[in-house]
């Protein structure tokens, strides 16, 4: 039976991790994901859990023990933050490279400078070119869902690809929300034993992990590494099928919320969901056709799925909860403008939101909601928008 | 002396751990010190498993799709060497405590270079080190970075010329600073540390299977000669390793439970121009304008020998 429970984010991936009980967990504290290695640490001290909990130096030690503990055939998980995650960026590559299925929920945080301790995306999308899937989650029961499904989903044969469960730092980690926590066992049936078909360990048949590849070989690598990460769309999906199945909640790689027959379509992923399903609701409310498509599922980008579900879409706007560095729009907003093009000659623009903590709320949404109505019957708009920022 | 030899000819006999046909240059010091470690625990009845800092053994010995290791061996990254064995070591415990696995013969072994110990990897060292992880770690100590065409490290000596230690008219002496005291700073972290060469093999061997017998990390520096870096002839490899040694500008030694032995002492000890004139890498102190440096590297060597000698002495 699972039982109804508030508690914030972090703790929810807390109680994720100690049920999933992994054989390995090597992490460094960092905010706002700091919370996470400190429950585990209590867990273990509580005999609630056992695993071997290696508290390395730094996060690249933590990511680089984990590939070590990953090629030694067990299950290896970590969390992190910000500029935690962007001190693993090497390791991550070679995580996914040698096809490590390490879980590493991330919350995540702005990157400095200047220092910045709060909700941001600058850090998961830094590292979306890293061959890792990057699951976004909007509220701490997802969040713990999804690092469950998210052992099932890396450990896939077809996948073999470390997996990254997002939630916004704060908004989510450290909000208390009711949630259903599902019972240890029923967790531990689901995700099942891990068996690892090389390890360091068996002397026996002794396996050299992490040749390096010269351009003649270098290349195939890659592509076949690329051919795992694209497995994970679909494999996400039956994951997640199985999982509604079981518990009776499942997400899918996105989520379309009154998008079918909008006009006008809003885009976004994590935290901000709520927040726009609200003003979503108003605008309906007032007789505006307005929707909500949330992409879950990033890395693998979804474009069919997208391209399906904006096919009645008069104007769109992308929400990126990180600055571009020069790009022509952040990175959602040009995954959408590369999958929809061809498709229509609609408005899609995007709308900066939220860096560094900085709070969006329903009637923000409602102005871009209102702005794209207009950009829907011609009015000239601007490609990049910042919402709530100082003049 | 019999019983050496029917050491050494079992050591010998060991089925190769590290097969031939890497690419290592030949007289490199790598694959002779290598050899030596691994096939001292194989004879001690250790199953090793091997985890590889990116360098020269690396590049030469995993190039896909060629292995040379027939053991289970892992490559990372450059600088993480200790952090991937200590997840590693992390896994044997977790999954022997959990009845998952059972072989108690399994012993850790990183092998890294100088810049992946006392420079780029010295973090991640120093981390498992502190964590008490069970393994043996051995430095490859070629003093400088030769994978890349030797470039300084921290552990190059005063007086080296390297390509980012250049020497030229305006500059006739190399590297301005003395070498960092890995041995120091391991021993530091209260774990057994020593140094050994290949040219005292059964120094070496000793001090391979006492670390390997620690409940916990155990450190060794081994001098690497390297042929092109250094400059001199594959065939003088384990010349040069005991030149370092005879000289004193390598001691044998080692600190266990914070007390240091000195395990040889040269009967005549030879200046240091015995060991340094057979190696391009010095050619530039051989001239009216590098004596004093010669004299300075001299000085460096007798200091911190004597160090050796009183600290031992004192029963430190």
């Amino acid at each position: 039976m699972s039982k109804r429970v508030a508690l914030s984010g972090n703790e929810a991936a807390a109680h994720a991790i100690r049920q999933i009980n992994p054989d390995v967990i090597a992490a460094f504290p960092i905010t706002p994901s700091t919370p996470i290695p400190m429950a585990v640490s209590q867990f273990i001290a509580d005999g609630k859990m056992t695993t071997e909990f290696v508290t390395v130096e730094s996060e690249h030690s933590a990511i680089s023990a984990c590939v070590g503990a990953s090629a030694a055939g067990g299950r290896v998980m970590t969390a992190t933050s910000a500029n935690g995650l962007a001190l693993m960026f090497e390791i991550l590559y070679i995580a996914s490279g040698m096809r490590r299925p390490i879980v590493a929920p991330v919350v995540a945080r702005a990157l400095s400078g200047p220092l910045n301790i709060h909700g941001d995306f600058s850090d998961v999308y830094g590292v979306r070119e890293s061959g890792w899937v990057e699951l976004f989650c909007q509220d701490s029961q997802e969040f713990y869902d999804t690092i469950i499904q998210s052992v099932k989903l890396a450990e896939n044969e077809s996948v073999l690809t470390p997996v990254m469960p997002i939630a916004d730092g704060f908004d989510i980690s450290h909000t208390v929300e009711n949630w259903y926590m599902e019972d240890d066992e029923a967790v531990q049936k689901f995700i099942g034993e891990y068996h690892s078909k090389y390890s360091l360990l068996d002397t026996e048949h002794p396996v050299t992990f992490g040749a390096w590849a010269p351009p003649d070989w270098y290349y195939e690598h890659r592509r076949s590494q690329l051919e795992g990460l694209l497995n994970a769309c679909d494999a996400f999906k039956a994951v997640d099928k199985e999982f509604g199945e079981k518990f009776g909640r499942s997400y899918g790689v996105i989520e379309k919320y009154h998008s079918d027959d909008a006009d006008i379509v809003v885009i976004g992923m994590g935290a901000v969901s709520g927040t726009i399903k609200d003003a979503v609701d108003e605008m309906r409310a007032n007789g505006i056709s307005a929707g909500f498509l949330r992409v879950k599922l990033f890395r693998p980008f979804p474009y069919k799925d997208i391209i399906e579900a904006l096919k009645g879409a008069k104007a769109i706007g992308v929400f990126d909860r990180c600055i571009t560095a020069g790009a022509q729009t952040a990175a959602l907003c040009t995954d959408i403008r590369s999958a929809m093009y061809g498709k229509s000659n609609i408005p899609i623009v995007n709308y900066t939101y939220g860096l560094g903590g900085r709070d969006t709320t329903v009637s923000h949404v409602k102005t871009v909601i209102e702005q794209l109505k207009e950009a829907a019957e011609g009015k000239k708009i601007d490609l990049i928008n910042y919402i709530n920022l100082r003049a | 002396m019999a019983k050496k030899l029917s050491f050494l000819n079992k050591l010998a006999l060991n089925k190769e751990l590290l097969e031939g046909g890497h690419r290592l240059c030949p007289g490199c010091g790598h694959s002779i010190i290598v050899r030596m470690v691994l096939n001292t625990a194989m004879q001690e009845g250790y199953q090793p498993v091997m985890a590889n800092s990116t360098g020269c053994l690396e590049v030469c010995t995993g190039l896909y799709p060629y292995s040379s290791w027939n053991i289970p061996w892992i490559h990372n990254a450059f600088e993480n060497v200790a952090a991937t064995l200590s997840g590693a070591e992390s896994m044997y415990k977790s999954l022997s405590r959990r009845g998952k696995l059972n072989n108690d013969k399994i012993v850790f072994i990183a092998f890294g270079s100088d810049g992946g110990t006392y420079d780029i990897g010295l973090q991640a060292l120093s981390g498992a080190a502190e964590r008490g992880h069970r393994f043996l770690y051995v430095c490859d100590d070629n003093e400088a970075y030769q994978n890349t065409g030797n470039q300084r490290s921290s552990a190059t000596p005063y007086g080296t010329r390297t390509t980012t230690s250049a020497v030229g008219t305006a500059d006739p002496i190399g590297k301005k600073q003395k070498r960092k005291d890995i041995m120091e700073i391991m021993a530091a972290h209260e774990i057994y540390t020593a140094q050994a060469s290949p040219s005292y093999w059964m120094d070496l061997i000793k001090k391979v299977k006492k670390g390997l017998k620690q409940n916990g990390p155990a450190y060794l520096n081994v001098i690497q000669p390297c042929t092109t870096g250094w400059g001199y002839d594959p065939k003088d490899t384990i010349n040069l390793a005991k030149l370092a040694v005879d000289t004193c500008i390598w001691p044998l030694y080692e600190i266990e439970n914070r007390r240091s032995k000195v395990n040889y002492k040269p009967k005549n000890k030879l200046p240091v121009e015995e060991y340094l004139k057979k190696q391009k890498r010095y050619a530039h102190l051989f001239t009216p304008k590098g004596k004093e440096a010669l004299e300075k590297i001299q000085q460096l060597t007798d200091e911190h020998w004597n160090f050796l000698l009183e600290r031992e002495q004192a029963g430190f």
